[in-house]
């Protein structure tokens, strides 16, 4: 059994990823927690150029750990009033803390189990140029979809413009 | 050897992060990055099977630049709605959103 370069990538950014993903939900601070949070965006994106999607990699890194994390960290910054440390509290009750804790172990196992038990046949043939097979979906095949999302992104840009800005305009 | 179970296995672990901090968190914040994690989970799902179970096509990319698409909508508008919410009740904890309860 040999340790290739490709194994020893996909477990640091396996622990990585995961490590910064409890980090985002066990941290006492929300600041703490958004930027943990861009760590695991940016830990998901090596995973996905380990698995041959360059294109997704980046396109995660622009999105997700550009964008999104912006609007996360700006809406951070402006909805803190609390003391810093106190910004991120788990759940008032202990029951729904447990609830949670033992749910998710349990869907780990439950998930993990089914994995592990589940015969995976590995695919062959060539592999096509990803973003030339990508285009060739989007706009071929996949098109109507393709506009639905673009609609539904121009729906939400407008949507979050009207919430934001209050009834009056304030 | 790195195959495709290692990769779901990561995924597993990531969505029942995800899934805990919904549950346990009570900031709404907090909750819509636990969303992400979960989404995020599903993606490396669908890169992963299609890198090694279904590699002629590019149709898992796809999914996930959709998936990447909702998402973004999604936490613009509920950033915007916990913006809103903000205003009237001064608070991000969902125990303090008890509006619609008689």
């Amino acid at each position: 059994m040999t340790l290739t370069l490709h194994d020893a990538t996909f477990a640091l950014l396996a622990l990585l990823t995961l490590g910064a993903a409890l980090g985002v939900v066990l941290a006492r601070n929300i600041v703490h927690s958004a930027f943990l949070l861009v760590l695991t965006f940016l830990g998901v994106a090596g995973l996905f150029l380990t698995l041959d999607a360059g294109f997704l990699g980046l396109v995660q890194v622009l999105v997700y750990g550009g964008a999104i994390s912006v609007l996360v960290v700006f809406a951070v910054m402006l909805l803190m009033s609390e003391q810093a440390g106190q910004t991120n509290p788990p759940g008032a009750s202990r029951f729904t803390r447990w609830a949670g804790g033992v749910g998710a172990v349990a869907l780990a196992l439950a998930l993990g189990a089914a994995v592990c038990t589940t015969a995976w046949e590995p695919g062959s043939g060539p592999r096509p140029e990803a973003v030339a097979e990508l285009a060739r979906l989007m706009l071929g095949d996949y098109v109507v979809p393709f506009e639905a999302a673009a609609v539904l992104l121009l729906l939400a840009v407008v949507g979050a413009i009207i919430l934001a800005k209050g009834e009056d305009g304030r | 050897m790195i195959g495709i179970s290692h990769y779901l296995l990561v995924a597993t672990a990531l969505f029942a992060i995800g899934a805990f901090g919904v549950v346990a968190k009570r900031n709404a914040i907090a909750i819509l990055m636990s969303i992400e994690l979960m989404l995020n989970a599903v993606n490396i799902n669908f890169v992963a099977i299609d890198r090694y179970l279904a590699p002629g096509g590019a149709l898992g990319q796809l999914f996930a630049v959709f998936v990447i698409a909702v998402a973004a909508a999604e936490v613009s508008v509920g950033l915007a709605l916990v913006i809103s919410i903000y205003r009237q009740r001064r608070s991000v904890n969902l125990d303090d959103f008890n509006l619609l309860k008689w």
